[in-house]
Protein backbone atom coordinates (compact mmCIF):
# COMPACT_ATOMS: atom_id res chain seq x y z
CA UNK A 1 0.00 0.00 0.00
CA UNK A 2 1.37 3.40 -0.99
CA UNK A 3 1.87 5.72 1.99
CA UNK A 4 2.84 8.83 0.02
CA UNK A 5 0.71 9.49 -3.01
CA UNK A 6 -0.38 12.14 -5.48
CA UNK A 7 -3.63 11.08 -7.13
CA UNK A 8 -6.25 12.42 -9.51
CA UNK A 9 -8.90 10.24 -7.83
CA UNK A 10 -11.20 11.12 -4.94
CA UNK A 11 -9.46 10.77 -1.57
CA UNK A 12 -11.20 9.16 1.41
CA UNK A 13 -9.95 9.78 4.94
CA UNK A 14 -11.21 6.36 6.08
CA UNK A 15 -9.33 4.63 3.31
CA UNK A 16 -6.06 6.45 4.13
CA UNK A 17 -6.47 5.70 7.86
CA UNK A 18 -6.94 2.04 7.03
CA UNK A 19 -3.50 2.02 5.42
CA UNK A 20 -1.97 2.58 8.88
CA UNK A 21 -3.97 0.42 11.21
CA UNK A 22 -2.24 -2.68 12.52
CA UNK A 23 -2.19 -4.38 15.93
CA UNK A 24 0.64 -2.32 17.52
CA UNK A 25 -1.10 0.97 16.71
CA UNK A 26 -3.02 2.56 19.56
CA UNK A 27 -4.03 5.76 17.84
CA UNK A 28 -4.05 7.56 14.51
CA UNK A 29 -4.34 11.33 14.16
CA UNK A 30 -5.56 12.66 10.82
CA UNK A 31 -5.67 16.06 9.20
CA UNK A 32 -8.18 16.34 6.36
CA UNK A 33 -7.97 19.39 4.09
CA UNK A 34 -11.23 20.25 2.32
CA UNK A 35 -12.14 22.83 -0.35
CA UNK A 36 -13.64 25.88 1.36
CA UNK A 37 -16.51 27.84 -0.15
CA UNK A 38 -15.04 31.30 0.57
CA UNK A 39 -11.46 32.60 0.68
CA UNK A 40 -10.59 36.22 1.43
CA UNK A 41 -14.22 37.20 0.97
CA UNK A 42 -14.61 35.65 -2.48
CA UNK A 43 -16.82 32.71 -3.39
CA UNK A 44 -14.78 29.81 -4.74
CA UNK A 45 -16.31 28.06 -7.73
CA UNK A 46 -13.69 25.31 -7.78
CA UNK A 47 -9.94 24.72 -7.34
CA UNK A 48 -7.42 23.36 -9.81
CA UNK A 49 -4.42 21.56 -8.32
CA UNK A 50 -1.30 20.79 -10.29
CA UNK A 51 1.80 18.88 -9.17
CA UNK A 52 5.21 17.71 -10.24
CA UNK A 53 4.04 14.24 -9.25
CA UNK A 54 7.27 12.25 -8.94
CA UNK A 55 9.07 14.95 -6.99
CA UNK A 56 5.98 15.65 -4.89
CA UNK A 57 5.76 12.01 -3.80
CA UNK A 58 9.48 12.04 -2.97
CA UNK A 59 9.03 15.20 -0.89
CA UNK A 60 6.05 13.67 0.93
CA UNK A 61 8.22 10.65 1.74
CA UNK A 62 10.91 13.03 3.00
CA UNK A 63 8.40 14.65 5.37
CA UNK A 64 7.55 11.18 6.67
CA UNK A 65 11.27 10.60 7.31
CA UNK A 66 11.66 13.94 9.07
CA UNK A 67 8.76 13.05 11.35
CA UNK A 68 10.25 9.70 12.28
CA UNK A 69 13.59 11.39 13.04
CA UNK A 70 11.94 14.00 15.28
CA UNK A 71 9.44 11.72 16.99
CA UNK A 72 10.89 8.19 17.07
CA UNK A 73 7.73 6.84 18.71
CA UNK A 74 5.72 7.57 15.54
CA UNK A 75 4.95 4.31 13.85
CA UNK A 76 3.92 5.36 10.35
CA UNK A 77 2.91 8.40 8.30
CA UNK A 78 0.66 8.48 5.25
CA UNK A 79 0.03 11.56 3.11
CA UNK A 80 -2.29 11.46 0.10
CA UNK A 81 -2.89 14.64 -1.93
CA UNK A 82 -5.39 14.93 -4.75
CA UNK A 83 -4.74 17.00 -7.89
CA UNK A 84 -6.94 18.10 -10.79
CA UNK A 85 -10.29 19.85 -10.45
CA UNK A 86 -11.82 19.89 -6.95
CA UNK A 87 -15.25 21.19 -6.01
CA UNK A 88 -16.27 22.86 -2.75
CA UNK A 89 -16.48 20.25 0.04
CA UNK A 90 -14.19 17.73 -1.61
CA UNK A 91 -11.13 16.36 0.17
CA UNK A 92 -7.81 17.81 -0.96
CA UNK A 93 -5.35 16.08 1.33
CA UNK A 94 -5.30 13.48 4.08
CA UNK A 95 -2.38 13.25 6.49
CA UNK A 96 -2.44 10.37 8.94
CA UNK A 97 0.08 9.65 11.67
CA UNK A 98 0.01 6.49 13.78
CA UNK A 99 1.65 5.56 17.05
CA UNK A 100 1.29 3.20 19.98
CA UNK A 101 0.34 6.26 22.06
CA UNK A 102 -1.46 9.43 21.03
CA UNK A 103 0.68 12.23 22.41
CA UNK A 104 3.15 12.89 19.63
CA UNK A 105 0.77 12.19 16.75
CA UNK A 106 -0.80 15.65 17.18
CA UNK A 107 2.49 17.54 16.90
CA UNK A 108 3.63 15.34 14.02
CA UNK A 109 0.42 15.93 12.06
CA UNK A 110 0.76 19.70 12.50
CA UNK A 111 4.38 19.50 11.37
CA UNK A 112 3.40 17.49 8.29
CA UNK A 113 0.84 19.99 6.95
CA UNK A 114 3.20 22.93 7.57
CA UNK A 115 6.06 21.18 5.74
CA UNK A 116 3.74 20.13 2.91
CA UNK A 117 2.84 23.78 2.30
CA UNK A 118 6.54 24.66 2.33
CA UNK A 119 8.36 22.09 0.21
CA UNK A 120 6.01 19.87 -1.81
CA UNK A 121 5.71 20.94 -5.47
CA UNK A 122 1.94 21.30 -5.68
CA UNK A 123 0.15 24.41 -6.92
CA UNK A 124 -3.40 25.63 -6.42
CA UNK A 125 -5.45 27.83 -8.70
CA UNK A 126 -8.57 29.40 -7.23
CA UNK A 127 -11.32 29.82 -9.78
CA UNK A 128 -14.12 32.29 -9.05
CA UNK A 129 -17.14 33.15 -11.15
CA UNK A 130 -15.31 36.24 -12.46
CA UNK A 131 -11.66 35.29 -12.48
CA UNK A 132 -8.87 33.00 -11.34
CA UNK A 133 -5.44 33.14 -9.67
CA UNK A 134 -2.59 30.87 -8.59
CA UNK A 135 -2.29 30.96 -4.80
CA UNK A 136 0.63 30.33 -2.49
CA UNK A 137 1.13 30.96 1.20
CA UNK A 138 4.78 31.74 0.65
CA UNK A 139 5.45 34.89 -1.34
CA UNK A 140 9.10 35.05 -0.35
CA UNK A 141 10.28 32.26 -2.58
CA UNK A 142 10.17 28.97 -0.69
CA UNK A 143 12.70 26.48 0.66
CA UNK A 144 15.90 27.52 -1.10
CA UNK A 145 15.10 31.22 -1.05
CA UNK B 1 24.91 18.95 -30.78
CA UNK B 2 28.50 20.20 -30.45
CA UNK B 3 30.71 18.28 -27.99
CA UNK B 4 31.08 21.32 -25.75
CA UNK B 5 27.31 21.58 -25.34
CA UNK B 6 24.87 19.82 -23.00
CA UNK B 7 21.18 19.22 -23.52
CA UNK B 8 18.75 19.36 -20.62
CA UNK B 9 14.98 19.23 -20.32
CA UNK B 10 13.19 22.01 -18.46
CA UNK B 11 9.75 21.62 -16.89
CA UNK B 12 7.36 24.45 -16.05
CA UNK B 13 4.36 24.54 -13.71
CA UNK B 14 1.45 26.77 -12.73
CA UNK B 15 1.71 30.49 -13.62
CA UNK B 16 5.01 30.40 -15.55
CA UNK B 17 3.77 27.34 -17.45
CA UNK B 18 0.70 29.28 -18.53
CA UNK B 19 2.75 32.39 -19.39
CA UNK B 20 5.03 30.29 -21.62
CA UNK B 21 2.28 28.16 -23.13
CA UNK B 22 4.33 24.98 -22.65
CA UNK B 23 5.12 22.61 -19.80
CA UNK B 24 8.43 21.24 -21.07
CA UNK B 25 11.25 22.12 -23.46
CA UNK B 26 14.75 20.94 -24.32
CA UNK B 27 17.52 23.51 -24.01
CA UNK B 28 21.13 23.33 -25.21
CA UNK B 29 23.73 25.08 -23.09
CA UNK B 30 27.52 25.34 -23.00
CA UNK B 31 29.17 22.72 -20.79
CA UNK B 32 29.69 24.07 -17.26
CA UNK B 33 26.52 26.18 -17.30
CA UNK B 34 24.84 26.74 -13.95
CA UNK B 35 21.18 26.94 -12.99
CA UNK B 36 21.53 30.71 -12.95
CA UNK B 37 22.90 30.69 -16.52
CA UNK B 38 19.88 28.67 -17.60
CA UNK B 39 17.43 31.05 -15.93
CA UNK B 40 19.17 34.06 -17.53
CA UNK B 41 18.95 32.43 -20.96
CA UNK B 42 15.28 31.49 -20.54
CA UNK B 43 14.44 34.98 -19.35
CA UNK B 44 16.16 36.54 -22.38
CA UNK B 45 14.45 34.17 -24.76
CA UNK B 46 11.00 34.36 -23.13
CA UNK B 47 10.34 37.82 -21.67
CA UNK B 48 6.99 36.55 -20.34
CA UNK B 49 8.99 34.59 -17.72
CA UNK B 50 10.68 37.61 -16.23
CA UNK B 51 8.05 38.47 -13.61
CA UNK B 52 8.30 34.94 -12.20
CA UNK B 53 12.03 34.24 -12.15
CA UNK B 54 12.92 35.98 -8.87
CA UNK B 55 10.42 33.79 -7.02
CA UNK B 56 11.42 30.52 -8.67
CA UNK B 57 12.98 27.59 -6.88
CA UNK B 58 14.77 25.10 -9.05
CA UNK B 59 14.98 21.33 -8.80
CA UNK B 60 17.47 19.21 -10.70
CA UNK B 61 16.50 15.57 -11.06
CA UNK B 62 13.71 16.17 -8.51
CA UNK B 63 15.85 17.66 -5.72
CA UNK B 64 15.97 21.34 -4.75
CA UNK B 65 19.28 22.97 -5.73
CA UNK B 66 20.92 26.38 -5.45
CA UNK B 67 21.38 28.79 -8.37
CA UNK B 68 25.13 28.06 -8.63
CA UNK B 69 24.64 24.33 -9.26
CA UNK B 70 26.36 23.13 -12.42
CA UNK B 71 24.11 21.37 -14.91
CA UNK B 72 24.99 18.05 -16.55
CA UNK B 73 23.92 16.61 -19.89
CA UNK B 74 20.52 14.89 -19.57
CA UNK B 75 19.47 16.70 -16.38
CA UNK B 76 15.77 17.20 -15.71
CA UNK B 77 15.43 20.77 -14.48
CA UNK B 78 12.15 21.99 -12.99
CA UNK B 79 11.24 25.67 -12.53
CA UNK B 80 9.07 25.74 -9.41
CA UNK B 81 7.05 28.81 -8.49
CA UNK B 82 6.10 29.20 -4.80
CA UNK B 83 4.17 26.05 -3.87
CA UNK B 84 0.60 26.02 -2.63
CA UNK B 85 -0.49 22.53 -1.69
CA UNK B 86 -2.86 21.50 1.06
Amino acid sequence: MKLFEITTKAVSADEVLARLVEPSVGGVTAFVGVVRARTDGRETDHLLYEAYPQMAEEQLRQIGGEIQDRWPSIREVAIVHRIGRLEVGETIVVIAVSSAHRQETFDATHYAIDRLKEIVPIWKKEVWEDGQAWKSEDHRGGPTG
Amino acid sequence: MAHDQIRISVKFFAAPREALGTDEMDVELPKGSTVKDLIDILQDRYPALEIYTRFLNVAVNRAYVGMQTTLEDGDEVACLPPVGGG
